[in-house]
C-alpha cells in the first residue's frame, strides 16, 4: 500500500462512477462471532458520505481494471479512447476494502471492471477478490459484484455463493440501439448471467426447504441500470422494461443514469448541454410507484403519453388524466385509494387509516399528519369547506395552481400585450 | 394548573404518572391541567398545586406494567427512544401520553395520530432514531498506534446506547472508542464487552476530536488520504449539486469527518 496505489485508486474510482448503484440494502446479517468481522443491515442501509454530486457513497465503487477490449460508444473506458489506466492487483484491493471498512467509511464493496481478454478471465478475478474477503478476510459486510456481460455460468455460481447482490447492466432497452452504440454487446449477453443468477437464487431457495443449511446465494437480489437519453427510447420503453425485470423474482432495483457525453467524438451519440437531470429524477418516481405505490406500468406512461412530464410528478399527471377519480373521502378511502392521492404516500395513508378509528380527520390533522396538502387538496375531501376538486373545475385549471410559479411572475394578475 | 416537578429520569417520569394517578390528577377536564418540569424549569404562572415526585423503582415498575399490557411492542420503544430526545419541551406530553394509554379502553390508543400528544412522541423517536442512523453513517474511526480505533462524535440527542451493539457486532474482533463530545462519556469495547467511559476533557484531542501525529498507527495518515481521493474522484463534476449534499450529510458532521478534513 504505497504512493502507486493512490494514484491507481483515483483513476479506478473514476473509471466506476458512472455506475449508478451503490445501495447496501437487501439483507440483513449479523456478525454474531468474536473472529469475523463486518454485518450487513438491510432496512435502508447505511450511506456513509454524500460526494460533492450529492450521490451517496456507500459502497467502495471501484474497478478492478480499466482496461477493456470493448468499445461501447457511452462508456468512458472504451479500448479507443486515450486515458490513464491502471489495474489494482487482488490484494491491493483486499486490504483497501478490509481499512475502509474497519474504519467505517465504507459498508462494502463494490466491485466492476472493463473486459480484459475475455470476460471469463476478466469474471474469475472478480470472484477471487470476493472469495479472498469471505475466507481469508473473514469479511462478513456487503460485496455487490458485476457479472461480465457473456461470462460463463460455473463462474456467476461461484460468485453468488460470495455477493449479496450482482448485477449486470442493461444500459439500452431497446436491443438494436444497443447494438447501435456497442457493437460487441446485445441483450443476449446481458440477459444470459442475469438468468443464471435467478437460477442459482430459486435453486439455493428450493435447497432451503430440504436442508438447512445451505449456503446463501446472492441474498439481496440483482439490480441492473439503464442510460437515459443517450438514444430515443421513450420513457414508456424504459419503464416496460423495468416493469419487465420487476416481473422476475430476483431483480430488486433498476437504476438510471442520466447520459453525460463523455466522448464527444462520437457521432452516435447526441450532444446534449448537460444531462437530463430532471428526466433522470421523473423516471425514479415512476420506478417508486410501481414498487411502492401499486400503479402499473401502463397508467404511468404508454403510447399516448410516451414521455413523463417533467413540470410535474407522474403520480400527479396521472391525478390529472383521470379526474373522474376523485375526490378522495378521506375518512372512507381504502388504502390503496389514499394512495393514489398526490401528496399522500405509503407512511401517510397508514397514519391516517389509523388514526380515523379514533376520530374524522379533518385538514389539520392531515397537516399535522405530514400529507402534502398544497397538492392533496385539489383531489381530497375530508367532509369540510376545500379547494376546489379537480372533478368539479378543470384538470387544466388544478394544472395552473400545482406548476412550480417562477419568480416575478403574478397569475392573479392581468397582463397587457402591447404588440412591442 | 397541576404541575409536578420529577428528576429527570426515566423511573422518575414513571414515578411522575403514579403520583397523578394518587393525587387523581389524571382526571382532567382540560388536558392543559397537568404538567410535568424538571427541577430547574421555570414554574407556570397559573400552578394552583405543585408537587415533587419521588422517584420509586417499585411505583415505576407498576406503570411500565401497566403500559405493556396497553401498548405494542414496537410503541414501547418508541416512547423510550423519544425519552433519549432529552428533550424538555416532551416531559409534559410524554406524561400526557402515557395516562391518555392507560385510561383508554382497547389496545392501540399509540396509533392515534389525530392525537397531538401521540403523533409527538412519534415524531420526536423518528428524530431520535435518524440522529442514530447519522452516528451509523458518519463515525469515522482513527486507528491509533496500538491498533485502538478511536470516533468522536457529537450527537444532539443521547444515542450512543443505541448505536453499541451496531458497532460491537460489526467490529466485534478490533478494540474501539465511541466517545460523545457534547455529553462527555463514551464507550471502550475491548473485544468483550462495551464499558462506559469518561476521558479527561481538557486534552487538546478530546476538544479537536482528532489524535495528534504521534498516536496514530503509521499507516493512518496514508489511508486518510486514500480515503480523501476516492471522496473526490467519485463524484461526477458535471452533476455538482452542494445543496443535496448538504441536505444529506448536514455540515454540523463535517467537524469529525475524515474526508471534510
Amino acid at each position: 500500500m504505497t504512493e502507486a496505489t493512490l494514484a491507481k485508486l483515483r483513476v479506478l474510482a473514476e473509471a466506476a462512477k458512472y455506475d449508478v448503484s451503490c445501495s447496501s440494502s437487501g439483507t440483513v446479517r449479523r456478525n454474531g462471532s468474536k473472529d469475523s468481522v463486518g454485518n450487513t443491515v438491510g432496512g435502508i442501509g447505511i450511506c456513509h458520505s454524500f460526494a460533492d454530486d450529492g450521490r451517496c457513497v456507500s459502497l467502495l465503487k471501484v474497478m478492478l481494471t480499466n482496461f477493456c477490449i470493448y468499445d461501447c460508444a457511452y462508456c468512458i473506458n472504451r479500448r479507443s479512447n486515450d486515458i490513464a489506466r491502471a489495474t489494482l492487483s487482488v490484494s491491493e484491493l483486499v486490504e483497501l476494502t478490509m481499512e475502509f471498512y474497519r474504519r467505517n467509511y465504507i459498508e462494502g464493496l463494490f466491485l466492476s471492471s472493463g473486459v480484459v481478454r475475455n470476460p471469463d478471465y476478466t469474471m474469475e478475478r472478480l470472484v477471487r477478490v470476493a472469495k479472498d474477503l469471505r475466507t481469508i478476510q473473514r469479511f462478513n459486510g456487503y460485496i455487490h459484484l458485476k457479472s461480465i456481460p457473456g461470462c460463463s455460468r460455473e463462474l456467476v455460481m461461484e460468485a453468488g455463493r460470495y455477493a449479496d447482490r450482482m448485477s449486470v447492466n442493461v444500459e439500452i432497452p431497446t436491443e438494436n440501439r444497443l447494438k447501435y452504440l456497442a457493437p460487441e454487446k446485445n441483450h443476449q449477453s446481458v440477459f444470459a448471467p442475469m438468468s443464471y443468477v435467478r437460477q442459482g437464487v430459486l435453486q439455493a431457495a428450493d435447497d432451503r426447504k430440504v436442508m438447512r443449511h445451505v449456503p446463501r446465494f446472492v441474498p439481496a437480489g440483482q439490480s441492473t441500470q439503464m442510460v437515459v437519453g443517450a438514444t430515443a427510447d421513450t420513457d414508456a420503453d424504459i419503464l416496460r422494461m423495468t416493469a419487465g425485470l420487476y416481473a422476475t423474482p430476483t431483480i430488486r432495483r433498476v437504476y438510471y443514469s442520466g447520459f453525460i457525453n463523455v466522448n464527444a467524438y462520437d457521432s452516435r451519440l447526441p450532444m446534449l448541454k448537460q444531462p437530463p437531470l430532471v428526466r433522470e429524477h421523473r423516471l425514479y418516481q415512476a420506478d417508486w410507484l410501481m414498487r411502492f405505490y401499486q400503479f402499473n406500468v401502463d397508467e404511468i406512461a404508454d403510447d399516448a403519453n410516451p414521455l413523463l412530464d417533467l413540470e410535474l410528478d407522474p403520480k400527479t399527471s396521472w391525478a390529472l388524466r383521470h379526474p373522474e377519480f376523485f375526490p378522495v373521502d378521506i375518512n372512507k378511502a381504502d388504502y390503496p385509494t389514499l394512495l393514489r392521492v398526490p401528496g399522500i404516500g405509503p407512511k401517510s395513508a397508514t397514519m391516517i387509516v389509523n388514526a380515523r378509528r379514533f376520530r374524522r380527520l379533518t385538514t389539520s390533522h392531515l397537516k399535522k399528519i405530514g400529507v402534502v396538502l398544497k397538492r392533496a387538496r385539489y383531489f381530497i375531501t375530508c367532509g369540510e369547506l376545500s379547494a376546489p376538486c379537480v372533478a368539479d373545475t378543470s384538470p387544466a385549471y388544478v394544472r395552473g395552481c400545482l406548476l412550480p410559479r417562477r419568480r416575478g411572475e403574478h397569475p392573479d394578475q392581468l397582463t397587457f400585450d402591447f404588440g412591442e | 394548573m397541576n404541575t409536578l416537578i420529577f428528576d429527570g429520569t426515566w423511573d422518575g417520569m414513571l414515578s411522575a404518572v403514579f403520583e397523578a394517578y394518587t393525587r387523581r390528577w389524571h382526571l382532567w377536564n382540560d388536558e392543559n391541567d397537568i404538567a410535568l418540569l424538571r427541577p430547574d424549569a421555570p414554574r407556570p404562572l397559573f400552578a394552583d398545586n405543585v408537587a415533587d415526585v419521588t422517584t420509586d423503582p417499585e411505583r415505576s415498575k407498576r406503570v411500565w406494567k401497566a403500559l405493556e399490557q396497553k401498548m405494542e411492542r414496537a410503541a414501547l420503544s418508541a416512547l423510550t427512544v423519544s425519552f433519549l430526545s432529552e428533550d424538555t419541551t416532551m416531559d409534559t406530553p410524554t406524561l400526557r401520553f402515557i395516562i391518555k394509554v392507560i385510561e383508554s379502553r382497547q389496545k392501540g390508543f399509540e396509533r392515534n395520530f389525530a392525537d397531538n400528544d401521540a403523533l409527538a412522541i412519534v415524531r420526536t423517536a423518528k428524530q431520535v432514531r435518524y440522529d442514530a442512523h447519522r452516528l451509523l453513517q458518519f463515525i469515522r474511526f482513527q486507528k491509533a498506534a496500538d491498533g485502538t480505533y478511536f470516533a468522536m462524535t457529537d450527537p444532539r440527542h443521547n444515542v450512543l446506547p443505541m448505536i453499541l451493539d451496531h458497532f460491537t457486532d460489526r467490529f466485534a474482533d478490533q478494540h474501539f472508542i465511541i466517545y460523545d463530545h457534547r455529553r462527555g462519556y463514551g464507550y471502550f469495547y475491548d473485544g468483550t464487552e462495551p464499558r462506559l467511559i469518561t476521558l479527561p476533557a481538557n486534552l487538546n484531542h478530546m476538544a479537536t476530536g482528532w489524535l495528534p501525529d504521534e498516536m496514530l498507527a503509521p499507516d493512518e495518515r496514508l489511508f486518510r488520504r486514500l480515503w480523501q481521493t476516492y471522496f473526490k474522484a467519485i463524484a461526477i463534476k458535471e452533476r455538482t449539486n452542494p445543496r443535496k449534499q448538504r441536505a444529506d450529510m448536514p455540515v454540523r458532521y463535517w467537524r469529525y469527518l475524515t474526508e471534510k478534513n
